[in-house]
């Protein structure tokens, strides 16, 4: 799989291409700015990138706005941002046009390779991977407004925000350590409670939970 | 003329004598304040000007408080700050130059020489209409030793018979008369002029705010990095020292015993992981990153969707005003929403941002319970603060049971 990855400290650059290539991801370029990430991304068309949200020259939202940029002039290009702090704003620009392909991770979750990993793979199949830590700030908010989220068994609401992460059925199984027949009989109860369209797509689900708890 | 206004014209009339006796002092003070000036060539005066300031600041500033009372509008003290002067005379010498700079001290000469005519003019003028009104008035009675000791005239009239002395009764009155009348206005008058003179100038209430508010820009921005230290000492920096610690203990288990070492690690991950949260979390207080990506409109929006209320925000700004002024404006608006969740009991909030004439503007309207005190709040005193440092301004319109509204106002320029 080819990957394209921008950021700009030296230290975690290495880090990340040494990660990416010992679970045999080809890394085909490794960018420190936004204007030559922008550029490696049209050029290389990877299956997947990583990018850091703050690049150089600005060291403002440099990688975001071209990962958007990529995003607009190759439609569903998949690109997992990786960012010191996660903002619900930003999460909901990456998502807004909802071809899929999006990841968006604090740095921390690289602790977790396994995690990580299994993260861009999801991105790079034209999933979603959104950090606990968005998951958990919306479902802050939903929970404070007497909703019908107040509705759901607390289980029903674990298996909620893990389909909100964009994991799969298997994949909130084995989290959970039930069986896959049960996640898809909770999943089918949240649809009905929330009054959702049911969905198989991991990343139209992630779309449907968000648009309804923001 | 109704019983009112004879009465607060006899207070008047009554309430200029004082101003005589201030008026001498003020003379004599005079006299001794430009000769100390003028010693200051020899000397002396470097020992004398800051003891007779004291003294001067003293008697005008009684004058300043008796013009207050007089006029109903308080005139605080025009004087700059005292410096810190050192000991001995180069101390004496910082501070006969502290009272020789400062404006208010010349204004203060001009006051002790205007004020023992113009001032003691209006201030006696009543008090002699009336007293010189009630001598006519009484002169029927007392006319005749007057009328036999020849030639004693009342104002015009020639005091002689029982009928001169009538027509300087008519006279009399009407001098008491209008001694009483213009009691009140020549008061006014004298006010009028001590403020002109004692009260302090735009420059010198321009001084006094900036010195009041960069001392609590400085107080708080000490308090704050204080706070920075403290969370950086107990928290990452803790935790960093803790992670070193585990990875030597692994490097010795190592060979020993692998399977402790892998508890280990899982640990230290762990305890960096909590260090990246932490720095996170004071990162965000010190300066919060959409701030600096996206500037004011999306960090408000984005403190927005984290905000458990419902919030809407509308954002009409042209342009970025300069970060220290965003900045501000940000935790004020940050201040205002926490207050909305927390004291008010508020469901919804709407926010405005906006440019107008020269400033950045920001409204924030929640329909809690109201009744939020800037007097009482330290949440508000501190968005004032805030606000303060940039010359800004906070208003507050909180009446119980019907919402809070706080306008925020930066002057600021846009680019």
């Amino acid at each position: 799989m080819r990957v394209v990855l921008a950021e700009d400290l030296f230290l975690l650059r290495d880090g990340l291409v040494r990660l990416l290539e010992s679970y045999d991801f080809e890394v085909v370029a490794a960018v420190d700015n936004g204007p030559g990430l922008l550029k490696a991304l049209l050029d290389h068309r990877p299956d997947v990138a990583v990018v850091d949200v703050r690049l150089p020259p600005t060291f403002t939202d440099e990688g975001l706005q071209a990962a958007l940029e990529a995003r607009r002039q190759v439609p569903g290009l998949p690109v997992l941002v990786l960012s010191q702090y996660v903002e619900q704003l930003y999460a909901r620009e990456l998502l807004a046009d909802g071809s899929g392909g999006i990841g968006y991770l604090l740095k921390d979750r690289v602790f977790d390779p396994d995690g990580f990993v299994d993260a861009v793979r999801r991105v790079a199949a034209g999933g979603t991977a959104m950090d606990p830590d968005v998951v958990a700030k919306l479902f802050a908010k939903g929970a404070h407004r007497d909703g019908p989220l107040a509705r759901l068994t607390p289980r029903e609401r674990e298996v909620l925000s893990l389909m909100a992460e964009g994991r799969s059925n298997a994949a909130i199984a084995q989290s959970l350590v039930i069986t896959e027949r049960a996640v898809i009989k909770h999943t089918s109860n949240i649809f009905t409670k929330l009054d959702l369209p049911v969905s198989d797509a991991d990343n139209r689900r992630v779309l449907a939970v968000l648009a309804y708890i923001g | 003329m109704n019983t009112v206004n004879i009465r607060t014209g006899i207070r008047s009339a009554g309430r200029g004598l004082p101003v005589l006796g201030l008026a001498i002092a003020e003379l004599v003070l005079f006299c001794l304040f430009v000769t100390a000036v003028a010693l200051l060539g020899v000397g002396l005066g470097v020992l004398l000007v800051p003891a007779l300031a004291v003294a001067v600041r003293a008697v005008v500033n009684t004058s300043r408080r008796t013009a207050a009372r007089w006029s109903g509008v308080a005139l605080p003290e025009p004087y700059l700050p005292p410096p810190a002067a050192e000991p001995g005379l180069k101390g004496q010498w910082q501070r006969t130059h502290w009272v020789l700079t400062d404006p208010a001290t010349w204004r203060d000469l001009a006051w002790m020489l205007v004020n023992p005519v113009a001032g003691v003019v209006l201030a006696l003028l009543p008090f002699a209409l009336v007293v010189g009104g009630l001598g006519g008035v009484l002169m029927p009675a007392v006319y005749q030793p007057i009328a036999d000791a020849g030639e004693n005239y009342y104002l015009w009239v020639e005091i002689s018979d029982m009928t001169s002395a009538w027509y300087a009764a008519a006279l009399g009155l009407i001098t008491l008369f209008a001694g009483l009348a213009v009691g009140p206005a020549a008061l006014r008058a004298h006010a009028a002029l001590a403020r002109t003179l004692l009260a302090p100038t735009a420059a010198a209430r321009r001084v006094r705010h900036l010195t009041d508010t960069r001392s609590d820009a400085v107080n708080s921005s000490a308090a704050e990095l204080r706070r920075i230290e403290r969370d950086l000492h107990d928290g990452a920096q803790a935790r960093l020292v803790a992670l070193g610690m585990n990875l030597g203990v692994a490097e010795q288990l190592l060979a020993k015993d692998p399977e402790a070492v892998r508890a280990i690690l899982a640990d230290t991950r762990k305890a960096s992981a909590a260090a990246l949260t932490e720095l996170r979390d004071l990162v965000r207080g010190i300066h919060p990153p959409v701030l600096a990506d996206r500037g004011l409109a999306d960090a408000v929006r984005a403190l927005a969707m984290d905000c458990p209320l419902d919030v809407t925000v509308q954002a009409d700004l042209p342009g970025r005003a300069e970060a220290p002024v965003e900045s501000a404006m940000y935790f004020a608006v940050a201040e205002a929403l926490t207050n909305a969740a927390k004291h008010a009991s508020a469901d919804s909030v709407s926010i405005d941002l906006w440019y107008e004439g020269g400033a950045l503007r920001g409204q924030v309207i929640d329909d809690g319970e109201g009744g939020a005190d800037p007097s009482r709040g330290t949440g508000l005193r501190g968005i004032e603060r805030r606000l303060a440092a940039f010359d800004g301004i906070l208003a507050v319109n909180s009446k119980s049971g019907t919402g809070t509204t706080l306008t925020m106002e930066l002057p600021c320029a846009l680019s």
